[in-house]
């Protein structure tokens, strides 16, 4: 694929750029344990810790999760863990 | 020929080329350029959206902003505005975005000090943006035409800034002819951006590049900033054939040709050599001058030919990489490396809007003579006029 100039692309460059592979630690939500306030989801600098619509539960985006901790470090029940990714 | 000041001259040029989208924030001594464009917006001399930001950060990304949208933009600035802008212009140049801009070049802080030198372009030299210098207000209205001809060809698409010294140009009453608007037009078509950014159809710029494909990027713009070396020298041929005017191509000589001694320099100061060489050469010394146009790219050739037949060169710098020595003799010593070329010796002057007169010239003049009969240099670089009695 050529390159275009200044990097000019179609919207939507990220869909495959997957940062999210980028992250060390993961962070895992305890469902049992979260209360459902939102902390974690209005935290999230990447907007990658949200409400499941379906489940109505608290999830990660793991795609674009860059293991910053925050949600984990903010959370009021400490419902995250942040665990060491394996590859 | 009208005397006007510096500052309109080039406010006058710019409204000239009709630029659709004009950003700044004042500084002096910016001040008077965008004052007087602003002037012009209120008035509906010239129909352009003139924003009112409230930083020089703003200030460029509001260009680069308009730019991408295919507009033609104009801003100006100087020393701490210039600074401000430091990330935006990389921005700027790696989203090739034929930006132009005015420097009223001038020192920078601490301590504060308002007046000319050449420390803001100075610092900003690796940003991709093309660097002109011009030497007199004639010179900076017209190569603000001359600039957006060479930004928006489609081999280069790259942002290009041209100073002005503060004060000494930009306040200066001096004869200008300006260019006729019917002229301007046809010598420079409207921009025809070759990617721009619309509600229908949306574009992502400059999205992210891995390691695999960032050098090529870089590479990108430097053979664009490459090929600009021969749009530059052939825009100025242009702009000659139709205005008359000529200032050179990349660089520039005065009575070079016979000189053992060649001066080089940027900017106004070329103005003063000029009047010096001129009493020199009465006296029988076989001086001249290399007058640097272009910064960046770097005429590293045309440098090397022009001092080939030189003795010595004296480089003279209103600006110090702080530890080594100033800018331009770096460069120009490295572009003569392996070359045999002329003895090189390097002056930092001028800084904080220290006055140079012919006097300093002169003094320079005398120092690379002794250097060139006894063939060796009392320093590498000197600081000229320092004053160690405050120290
Ligand atoms: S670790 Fe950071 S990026 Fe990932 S979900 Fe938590 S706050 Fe968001
Ligand atoms: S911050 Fe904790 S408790 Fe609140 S929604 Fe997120 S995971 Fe659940």
């Amino acid at each position: 694929m050529k390159l275009s100039i200044g990097s000019v692309t179609k919207p939507g460059s990220t869909r495959i750029n997957k940062t999210g592979s980028w992250r060390t630690f993961k962070p895992i939500i305890d469902i049992e344990a979260c209360i459902g306030c939102g902390t974690c989801s209005m935290l999230c600098p990447e907007g990658s810790a949200y409400k499941d619509n379906v489940s109505g539960k608290y999830a990660i985006d793991y795609d674009y999760c860059k293991g910053c901790g925050i949600c984990a470090q903010e959370c009021p029940v400490k419902a995250i863990e942040m665990v060491m990714e394996e590859k | 020929m009208e005397i006007m000041e510096g500052s309109r001259a080039v406010a006058e040029a710019v409204k000239a080329c009709r630029p659709n989208v004009i950003a700044a924030y004042p500084i002096t001594p910016q001040t008077h350029i965008v004052e007087e464009i602003s002037r012009m917006v209120a008035d509906g001399e010239l129909v352009s959206e003139y924003v009112r930001v409230e930083s020089e950060h703003s200030a460029m990304s509001v260009c680069v902003g308009a730019s991408a949208t295919g507009a033609r933009t104009y801003t100006a600035t100087t020393s701490q505005g210039m600074a401000l802008m430091h990330e935006v212009l990389f921005n700027a140049a790696g989203l090739r975005l034929p930006i132009v801009m005015t420097a009223a070049n001038r020192s920078l802080s601490a301590p504060i000090n308002i007046w000319n030198d050449h420390q803001d372009m100075i610092s900003e030299r690796d940003s991709g943006w093309i660097q002109l210098y011009s030497e007199d207000a004639q010179e900076a209205s017209d190569m603000i035409i001359q600039a957006y001809k060479i930004a928006e060809d489609h081999d280069i698409l790259l942002p290009v800034m041209i100073g002005m010294d503060g004060f000494i140009l930009t306040h200066v009453h001096e004869p200008v002819e300006l260019c006729s608007q019917e002229k301007v037009d046809d010598f420079l078509p409207l921009y025809d951006p070759i990617q721009y950014l619309t509600t229908e159809n949306p574009l992502s710029f400059g999205t992210i590049v891995y390691p695999n494909t960032y050098t090529e990027f870089r590479y990108m713009i430097h053979e664009a900033m490459k090929k600009a070396e021969r749009k530059i020298v052939d825009v100025a041929s242009e702009f000659q054939d139709k205005f008359g005017r000529y200032y050179g191509g990349l660089i520039d000589t005065y009575e070079a040709d016979d000189a053992d001694l060649l001066i080089l320099a940027m900017g106004s100061v070329i103005g003063t050599a000029k009047d010096a060489v001129d009493e020199l050469r009465s006296e029988g010394k076989k001086v001249g001058i290399v007058k640097v146009r272009c910064y960046r790219p770097f005429p590293a050739e045309a440098i090397v030919e022009s001092t080939k037949d030189a003795k010595a060169i004296a480089v003279l710098d209103k600006n110090i990489s702080l530890g080594y020595e100033g800018a331009l003799y770096t460069d120009v010593k490295s572009a003569l490396y392996g070359k045999n070329g002329p003895l090189a010796m390097g002056f930092v002057l001028g800084l904080g809007g220290r006055d140079i007169n012919k006097k300093t010239i002169k003094n320079i003049v005398a120092k690379a003579d002794k250097a060139i009969k006894s063939g060796i240099f009392e320093a590498e670089t000197e600081f000229v006029d320092l004053d160690l009695e405050v120290l």
